[in-house]
């Protein structure tokens, strides 16, 4: 039953790009990209508490892997290079930090961003002596957005497998108490490793599906960290623990974003910094678990009555 | 743990949020009474400093000079209309640009829509003018692909030339000072690693060495270096006559300062952007006097004169001397093919912008395969203006200072 109602919405929101004009479907890009990073990085992150600003590193790798590779070889195949890439990456990086905890993990994925950046910049600057390049590709936004489209619909199928298999009940453990889970038997750095490599997958391709819109690339332009900071607040306000917590995370408050750079093009700074304090404050937990909260205390009360 | 109580922080919310629903609902009277003109600019962000310098203050200027001239004929329709602007910020970000655009020519219905500040976003939005037909005038994208670029997307002008323009332009100026026995055969180069200074380092290292140059000193510094006493204490010990930044604009402030410190006065000493901005002479202070760099204006011309008056009396400042004349001549060329035309034709516009010939306050200006080929590729600050020393089709508007005056101590 939930296969075919999620396979009826996957068709119908395949459809929109027929009915619809540049502008919605230029925010349905935006909201998927953001809904597939904000998913992948509950992936990992929710079960794990681990707060990670790594997001888009991995995104500028995709973006910066289809700049190198689309002249060279089919699309598809650069796809695959991209994932790869993130992949190998993910996982150098996993072995290095994952013993890391709390803030140490937090300051170290800001810094890896900014040292991909770094690098990148470097090897452009010395190597190539090119620092912009050109994305030329026959790819349009409706492709880009199936692509996003198919790949959220990956996503969220994964968390869902994750959150019924030993994986995801083992990463709960962790997440409650390493010391228990070592107790239990649980190959903590092997299991958190995995999730934090497959979530990284993920990031490198939406990044990598969402760089023929650029046109131009240069590491300023994709390894942005406003993009990591965004990710991790869509997954904080609607719940990292749940399957649909980050999307509903995501939807609105990409929408919120839209309507207030239109309308309040001047003031748009301050008041993203006022609502990132009051989703911490009023919202610590996500929207789905206050809902839940908020559910429970009309019950009590219905229950009293 | 807080005084705030959530319920008066949501009903504040909640008030705000219904107020500004309010004020922002839409106007239904679509009866045309102005040319809407839109655009999305870098306001905050890695960008605003640019934009802030060439490109919004020349939006404001020319929507002014326009509207205080009663508008713009549109002959075919029999009247004359005011413009209007949607501006919106593209807060420095390419997805941002993109969609902003989107925004502007299907919600917002605007007629036309001037592009954002830089090279990477005006690349990035070519696709979206493209696909909805406005004609896109980069006023300050530097590229050396213009030619293919305005091959791809046929309503894309380009305003600023190329890397190799500027590159050239200052070897071959470079070549007759050392002819004449005015400088050594020795030259350094720092640039920054960034787009302007890698493209521009990448067209001139070939060519100093092809002019017989000795490059003593040819590396690039980090962007956000703040401490250069590094590079000029190693280049100051090179026996230089010439000194070449291909810098961005806290770097250049920068690297004059701590030239002057250091006392080394090499008799050219170039610059990359923020030369020609209006603050390098109150940067520099009396220094500021032979530096040579990008861009340049003609100090002879009435229309460039006027033009400073003007944007000085509406923006409170000069406009600077290389991409924000150019920008604002981009703007007329705008008006103009719009006047010709006499409707609101996207594709004749710029059919027209493609193949007429304009009166601009860089003189009589006709594009060459969408690309504005006359252009100022070095500058130096004489008697307060930053005069061009070279230029693309015509000649010097003034000889080139050399050796630039020594350095005056820093008091």
């Amino acid at each position: 039953m939930i296969v075919l109602v999620s396979l009826l919405a996957l068709v119908a929101l395949a459809a929109v790009p027929f009915f619809v004009g540049a502008y919605p479907l230029g925010l349905g890009i935006g909201i998927l990209g953001y809904g597939v990073l904000a998913t992948a990085w509950a992936l990992f992150s929710g079960p794990t508490r681990y707060i990670s600003l790594a997001t888009v590193a991995f995104f500028g790798i995709g973006a910066y892997t289809v700049a190198v590779l689309a002249d060279l070889m089919p699309y598809p195949l650069v796809l695959l290079c991209a994932a790869l890439i993130g992949l190998v990456v993910a996982i150098l990086v996993g072995l290095a930090t994952l013993r890391l905890a709390g803030i140490y993990f937090v300051i170290f994925t800001f810094g890896l961003a900014e040292l991909v950046r770094q690098l990148v910049t470097y090897y452009e600057v010395n190597v190539t002596r090119t620092l912009g390049r050109y994305v030329f590709l026959p790819i349009g936004p409706e492709h880009i957005y199936w692509q996003l489209l198919g790949l959220l619909a990956i996503t969220l199928a994964l968390a869902f497998w994750i959150s019924r298999a030993k994986i995801g009940l083992a990463l709960r453990v962790i997440g409650d108490d390493p010391v228990v889970a070592s107790h239990l038997g649980i190959g903590i750095t092997r299991t958190k490793l995995a999730l934090f490599s497959l979530s990284a997958v993920v990031m490198t391709l939406a990044g990598a599906i969402q760089a023929p819109r650029w046109t131009y690339i240069e590491p300023s332009i994709v390894f942005n960290p406003t993009v990591s900071f965004l990710t991790v607040i869509m997954a904080l306000l609607g719940g990292p623990n749940r399957l649909f917590g980050p999307l509903l995370g995501a939807v609105p408050l990409f929408l919120l974003f839209e309507w207030l750079s239109a309308n309040f093009p001047n003031h748009y700074s301050i008041i993203l910094g006022l609502l990132f304090i009051a989703i911490v404050f009023l919202l610590p937990n996500g929207v789905l678990a206050a809902w839940d909260k908020f559910a429970a205390r009309l019950k009590n009360k219905e229950a009293r009555a | 743990m807080t005084t705030l109580s959530r319920r008066t922080l949501l009903q504040a919310m909640g008030s705000g949020a219904l107020a500004t629903a309010l004020a922002s609902l839409p106007t239904f009277a679509q009866d045309r009474t102005a040319i809407r003109i839109g655009y999305a600019v870098s306001k905050t962000g890695a960008n605003a400093g640019g934009a802030g310098i060439s490109t919004i203050p020349n939006y404001l200027l020319w929507v002014d000079d326009v509207n205080k001239a009663g508008g713009l004929e549109l002959s075919k329709l029999g009247v004359t209309l005011p413009l209007e602007v949607t501006e919106y910020d593209d807060r420095s970000s390419a997805e941002e640009t993109v969609r902003a655009i989107e925004r502007l020519a299907t919600q917002d219905n605007v007629d036309f829509i001037l592009p954002s500040w830089g090279t990477g976003s005006n690349l990035a939005a070519g696709p979206t003018f493209d696909r909805f037909g406005f004609p896109q005038l980069a006023g300050t994208a530097v590229t050396d692909m213009a030619p293919q670029l305005a091959q791809r997307w046929k309503n894309s002008f380009w305003f600023l030339g190329g890397g190799h323009d500027y590159a050239n332009a200052l070897v071959d100026l470079l070549v007759k000072q050392r002819d004449a026995g005015a400088i050594n055969n020795k030259v350094a180069i720092a640039s920054v690693a960034d787009g302007f200074g890698i493209d521009l380092s990448k067209a001139a290292t070939p060519a100093f060495q092809a002019a017989g140059f000795e490059l003593v000193y040819d590396k690039t510094y980090p962007l956000g270096t703040s401490d250069f006493a590094p590079i000029i204490n190693e280049v100051s010990g090179l026996g230089v006559d010439t000194f070449v930044a291909f810098s961005y604009p806290p770097d250049t402030f920068a690297l004059t300062q701590q030239s002057v410190v250091a006392n080394f006065s090499p008799k050219i000493f170039y610059l990359g952007v923020g030369t020609a901005f209006p603050i390098y002479p109150n940067v520099a202070g009396p220094n500021h006097n032979g530096v040579m760099g990008v861009g340049g204006i003609d100090p002879d011309s009435d229309a460039i004169a006027a033009y400073f008056e003007r944007h000085t009396a509406l923006i409170g400042q000069a406009p600077d001397s290389w991409a924000s004349a150019v920008t604002y001549a981009s703007l007329e060329i705008l008006g103009q093919a719009i006047t010709r035309v006499g409707d609101l034709d996207k594709a004749a516009v710029s059919a027209e912008i493609a193949s007429g010939e304009f009166d601009t306050i860089l003189g009589k200006v006709k594009l060459v395969d969408n690309q504005l080929r006359a252009l100022w590729t070095v500058g130096q600050w004489q008697d307060g203006k930053f005069v061009g020393l070279a230029h693309t089709e015509r000649d010097a508007s003034r000889e080139p200072v050399v050796p630039k005056p020594a350095w005056v101590p820093a008091s």
